[in-house]
């Protein structure tokens, strides 16, 4: 695999980019892998390039019933950050936020990842103060986290709403400087080059239909194109995790629902940061071809359909609006709808299960963008030794019978809620 | 957007409405002893891609509680009725 550099920029410039390879193979599947990842999403590639770089195991494939990035990967809204609050979780975060900040030199491929800051607006003294708890929390972590005033805020944002006839008026701000953007569908090509140049197989359009089982153990996958053998299966298929578990027999404490993101027509630079409402779920960051790009609400029904309803179109533009007055004529251009696993405590579940020989990452809720990194480390650690990795103990399948659910939305146990 | 048609009122908004959840989860009797059946009811949801029974309330109308039966692919609603038993 050629490495990019500076001078094979220059060497393709001078030869018309006629030479360019291809970023990966496009490989045939082989009979039997030592390990089989379903799911060629953010979290499986890095999956499958840890299982080579972390612990050697080559011989590895990751099988994407459709095509690389055309997934949670490519549907979401790019948000880096690692503001948590609960122990096991701000560990985790923190983990994932320094493999980012090293990531384009391990892949050697520019994921342009942003630290462009993240802001959190407080609108009462209450909630500032509860902000103050979490930055506690978060520098005794070592992670940077700062208090801003009403001030700072305006200094920081001054095309936020600071006038008198704010609905929410802003009180002040929690602020994590290392927190930013990436550019998503490059992680998920950088992850699938650099497994490549390791020899993993990344095979598209092949998607998985059930399992082989040798008594209750299962030594493989059924897909689209054939009967492929595995030492061990990873699943990594957010948003499908319930549907393909309950072909291995798992029954799972998952319910999807979708959520959609939105963009703008570009604009001149604006929002410097990532901005995130405190008055309601909406979230703001601007793309480097200017498009506003924000999230909202959960729909807040089940659902497999990749799209959307309008009435949650209203309440995101509602919020967006309330939050900055400046862009209430700016233009929507397009939204999507990504589908989800949601967990009823809103956190992730990363484990051996029950099944011999299977492994599951998903339940990521909104936040599977962030953790890509760290879940690719830890799951493949996972699969390596059939033991969960330290980062990942409170993720496990049984903490939802054994009452020590991570319960960072503070929502309940009514995924529909969250 | 869905279009529940309400038993009571007709074809209304799915805004009018509140979700709750997969109606075929079944509550254990209140004195059962068997921490897995009350694991089950609080948490393990079927969650299929294709038909699923589920709560709606219709709190901007009726206020009745209600089975939609919807696939989750299409958002095509099957059937609905009311959750209670209507007496006989």
């Amino acid at each position: 695999m050629a490495r990019y550099s500076a001078f094979s920029i220059l060497r393709n410039a001078l030869s018309g980019q006629r030479y360019w390879q291809r970023a990966w193979r496009a490989a045939e599947p082989k009979p039997a892998y030592d390990v089989v990842v379903i799911g060629g999403g953010g979290h499986g590639l890095a999956t499958a390039f840890h299982l080579a770089e972390n612990h050697g195991i080559r011989n590895v494939a990751v099988l994407e019933k459709g095509y690389v990035g055309g997934g949670n990967v490519g549907r979401n809204t790019t948000v880096i950050r690692s503001n948590y609050l609960l122990d096991g979780n701000t560990q985790f975060y923190e983990f994932s936020m320094k493999l980012w900040e090293g990531m384009s030199q391990a892949l050697n491929f520019n994921v342009m990842f942003s630290q462009r800051g993240q802001l959190v607006t407080a609108h009462s003294a209450d909630q500032l103060d509860s902000f103050s708890h979490r930055a506690n929390i978060m520098r005794l972590n070592g992670i940077d986290a700062d208090i801003l005033d009403r001030d700072d805020v305006r200094r920081l944002t001054p095309y936020l709403d600071f006038s008198d006839t704010a609905r929410f008026p802003i009180h002040g701000a929690i602020f994590q400087g290392r927190a930013g953007t990436a550019r998503h569908d490059a992680v998920a090509w950088g992850y699938a080059r650099a497994a490549d140049a390791h020899g993993v197989d990344i095979i598209q359009n092949c998607e998985v239909t059930g399992f082989v089982r040798d008594g209750e153990k299962i030594v493989g996958v059924e897909t689209t194109t054939g009967r492929i053998g595995a030492g061990k299966v990873g699943l990594a298929v957010a948003g499908h995790t319930s549907v393909l578990g309950a072909k291995a027999g798992l029954e799972l404490p998952i319910e999807s629902h979708v959520l959609q993101a939105f963009v703008t027509e570009p604009l001149k630079p604006l929002v410097d940061h990532v901005v995130a409402y405190g008055a309601d779920h909406f979230y703001v960051s601007q793309s480097d071809k200017g498009g506003l790009v924000f999230g909202g609400n959960l729909d807040g029904y089940n659902s497999y359909a990749q799209r959307g309803n309008l009435g949650v179109v209203r309440e995101a533009a509602e919020a967006a609006i309330a939050l900055m007055p400046c862009i209430s004529r700016v233009r929507l251009l397009r939204h999507w709808g990504g589908v989800m696993d949601m967990t009823p405590d809103a956190s992730p579940i990363i484990c051996p299960t029950p099944v011999e020989g299977l492994y599951l990452n998903g339940g990521w809720c909104y936040g599977g963008f962030k953790a890509t990194p760290a879940s690719g480390w830890c799951f493949a650690h996972t699969l390596a030794t059939g033991e969960p990795h330290p980062l990942i103990a409170a993720y496990g399948l049984d903490r939802f019978r054994t009452g020590h659910t991570l319960d960072e939305a503070g929502a309940g146990p009514s995924a529909w809620l969250q | 957007m869905l279009r529940i048609e309400c038993p009571c009122c007709g074809p209304r908004d799915h805004d009018e409405f509140r979700y709750g959840g997969d109606a075929s989860v079944i509550r254990p009797v209140h004195d059962d002893p068997d921490p897995e059946a009350w694991y089950r009811y609080v948490y393990v949801r079927k969650n299929p891609a294709g038909l699923h029974r589920e709560f709606w309330q219709h709190v901007m109308g009726c206020r009745q509680w209600l089975v939609v039966e919807r696939d989750t692919r299409s958002h095509a609603i099957a059937s609905v009725s009311f959750a209670r038993k209507s007496p006989a």
